[in-house]
């Protein structure tokens, strides 16, 4: 190995309780994953791709094993450092966008800045380039309900890197979108991950998949093909 | 999170649902307005009964016949009756120093005529000292004679009602009424009073105490009011009555001495717990409130459960969470609290143009209360959602589940 990795994952288990069975969601999951990479995950539904996710996004507890984000052991920590690492390090497009309704667009945008103490003169124009870079400025003052999906997704994209989170996480971030906004919102994913930033799509789609880097299928919370 | 954007985050989402905040004002509203319209009147009953006893006279002892304490021990084998305070009791009193006048009073019911016009009315037997003792003025006329009060005299005043409705206003002095049997004078007529503990004081006849004693063939009073000489002889007052009744007595202590002051005490106390009893009734209103405010914020956590899933994966902590619903329900008590207040002093405004002669005031506390209660009822009921949403497990809360 050339450097130590961006993400270092070591037997990680996730087990879940369903009914008298016992799921297993992370079966001993190791993983290095290099900084700047370009990843995608994809597996049948129950395969624990989206529980990956949630685990590397501090969503989701281990219930052993080791993740380690940027040299620092992360399962060790208590909850509001681990909000603090969710807030600085790790940005998150969902399939359903997730967009507070009452909000616009730019305060959609803004949440994370506001979460994060900045004082309101700063953020405002933090907002404006962010929304500027992604073709929304027109779209700053609608309500997610005026926004078409892919401008929606493109919204949620602008949160997630507003405070320049080195990881990005996708979870299906194309599901609910037409193939022409699906291009997009891949074309500006890939831009990011471009000026730097470490991306990990899951997905159904072979077409999106296959565009990544790095391509590591899952099936029963295993491991069972990486390739690169 | 700063103060500011937390409150702000709160009130976009408060304004999100107008409905529900709606209703949960309202129910705010209407407890906070409750406790204080219903503390006001009581407090406005309180003030009004102080009122009538301080129009009594601030030097006033009442003797009544009759030891109303309980004394320890055996009751006596033979019954022993209360002995009568009679006329000769109270102009001995006058024997003390402290005491300034005696008003011994015999009250009873008596038909009054005039002319083809009768009627029964209260007449109350006493001397010139009752009109100052219970500040009674007169409108025209003279007072009754300041003469030896065991003499009777056919001289009557009339009482401002009775004057309207025997004369219909007319000139009464010097006329002639029928009082029972006996034709009395009129010498004078009082000037309105109204209401007096309960006592109509415009609607009866006084006429001197002997003449009473003579027209209802009764020879004990109904009581005797002593006027101290001054608020600081009030107590040597007492002591004297006390004294000189049980000398004339026997050595029995068979009366019943009451000062004005202990009993404005009395009705103060009694009042003052009615209010209280009120407030509290009331605020059972605003428990309701509260607990309507937990229902509506629990309904607003599950329905939320997205944006609660998506702050924490923003990273927002446990805390932030947690502090953004305790926001949102206490600006909503709050906010319903207030505007309860000024529909509460509304209504008092209101009911104060309406009373002319009772004047409903909130008590001071009872306006603190309210807001601070109000204030502590978001926090407290606001505090299991707040709490619920604090917990939600992020996976979960972004899938809806």
């Amino acid at each position: 190995m050339s450097s130590d990795p961006f993400i270092r994952l070591r037997e990680v288990c996730r087990n879940f309780q369903v009914g008298d069975e016992t799921v297993h969601a992370l079966d001993h999951v190791t993983l290095d994953i290099q900084a700047g990479n370009y990843i995608s995950v994809m597996g049948p539904s129950g395969s624990g791709k989206s529980t990956l996710l949630n685990m590397l996004g501090l969503l989701d507890q281990t219930d052993a094993g080791s993740y380690q984000l940027a040299g620092r052991e992360l399962t060790t920590l208590a909850e509001e450092a681990r909000a603090q690492v969710r807030r600085e390090k790790i940005g998150f497009i969902f399939q359903s966008f997730h967009l507070i309704p009452r909000l616009t667009a730019a305060e959609n945008v803004e949440l994370p800045l506001v979460l994060a103490g900045m004082p309101a003169s700063e953020r405002r124009a933090k907002v404006q380039q962010v929304l500027q870079g992604l073709g929304l400025q027109e779209r700053a003052d609608h309500r997610p309900a005026q926004l078409s999906g892919g401008q929606q997704q493109r919204v949620a994209i602008a949160r997630a890197t507003i405070l320049q989170a080195p990881l990005l996480l996708a979870d299906e971030p194309t599901g609910n979108l037409d193939s022409h906004s699906s291009a997009d919102v891949i074309r500006i994913l890939e831009e990011l991950n471009a000026q730097g930033i470490t991306l990990i799509v899951v997905t159904h789609d072979t077409n999106i998949g296959g565009r990544a880097r790095r391509r590591i299928r899952m099936v029963d919370g295993k491991v069972v093909k990486d390739e690169t | 999170m700063t103060p500011p954007d937390t409150l702000q985050f709160s009130y976009r989402a408060l304004r999100a649902y107008p409905g529900r905040t709606a209703l949960i004002l309202l129910a705010m509203c209407i407890g906070v307005a409750a406790i204080i319209l219903l503390t006001s009147l009581g407090e406005g009953a309180r003030l009004y009964v102080i009122s009538q006893f301080q129009g009594l006279g601030s030097n006033l002892l009442i003797v009544l016949p009759g030891r109303s304490e309980t004394t320890g021990g055996a009751p006596p084998l033979l019954g022993t009756t209360p002995r009568d305070l009679t006329l000769d009791d109270a102009i001995a009193l006058y024997r003390s120093p402290a005491i300034k006048e005696v008003a011994p009073i015999i009250v009873g019911a008596a038909p009054v005529a005039y002319g083809s016009l009768e009627r029964e009315v209260t007449i109350m037997g006493s001397t010139p000292a009752l009109l100052s003792a219970r500040q009674l003025t007169l409108a025209s006329g003279q007072s009754l004679p300041d003469t030896n009060p065991r003499v009777a005299a056919a001289v009557c005043l009339l009482g401002e009602t009775v004057w309207k409705e025997l004369f219909a206003s007319r000139n009464a002095l010097g006329e002639w009424v029928r009082i029972g049997q006996t034709r009395y004078r009129v010498i004078g007529v009082l000037a309105g009073k109204g209401q007096s503990l309960g006592m109509d004081m415009s609607d009866m006849v006084i006429i001197p105490v002997a003449s009473a004693r003579n027209l209802f063939n009764a020879p004990s009073l109904f009581r005797i009011i002593v006027t101290a000489q001054g608020q600081e002889q009030l107590a040597q007052a007492r002591r004297d009555v006390e004294t000189i009744i049980r000398q004339r007595h026997d050595g029995e202590d068979d009366i019943t001495v009451i000062a004005q002051d202990s009993l404005i005490g009395t009705f103060d106390n009694i009042l003052s717990a009615l209010t209280w009893a009120l407030g509290g009734i009331a605020a059972i209103s605003l428990v309701v409130a509260g607990i309507l405010i937990m229902n509506v914020m629990l309904v607003a956590v599950s329905q939320r459960k997205a944006e609660i899933g998506l702050l924490k994966a923003l990273g927002a902590p446990t805390t932030q969470v947690l502090r953004l619903f305790l926001t949102e329900a206490t600006l909503l008590a709050s906010a319903g609290g207030f505007i309860g207040l000024l529909l509460g002093l509304g209504g008092v405004f209101a009911l104060n143009q309406l009373l002319t002669d009772f004047s409903v005031q909130p008590p001071w506390w009872a306006v603190i209360a309210s807001v601070v209660v109000t204030f502590l009822t978001g926090l407290l009921f606001g505090s299991i959602p707040a709490r619920q949403a604090a917990r939600l497990d992020p996976v979960a809360a972004l899938s809806g589940r």
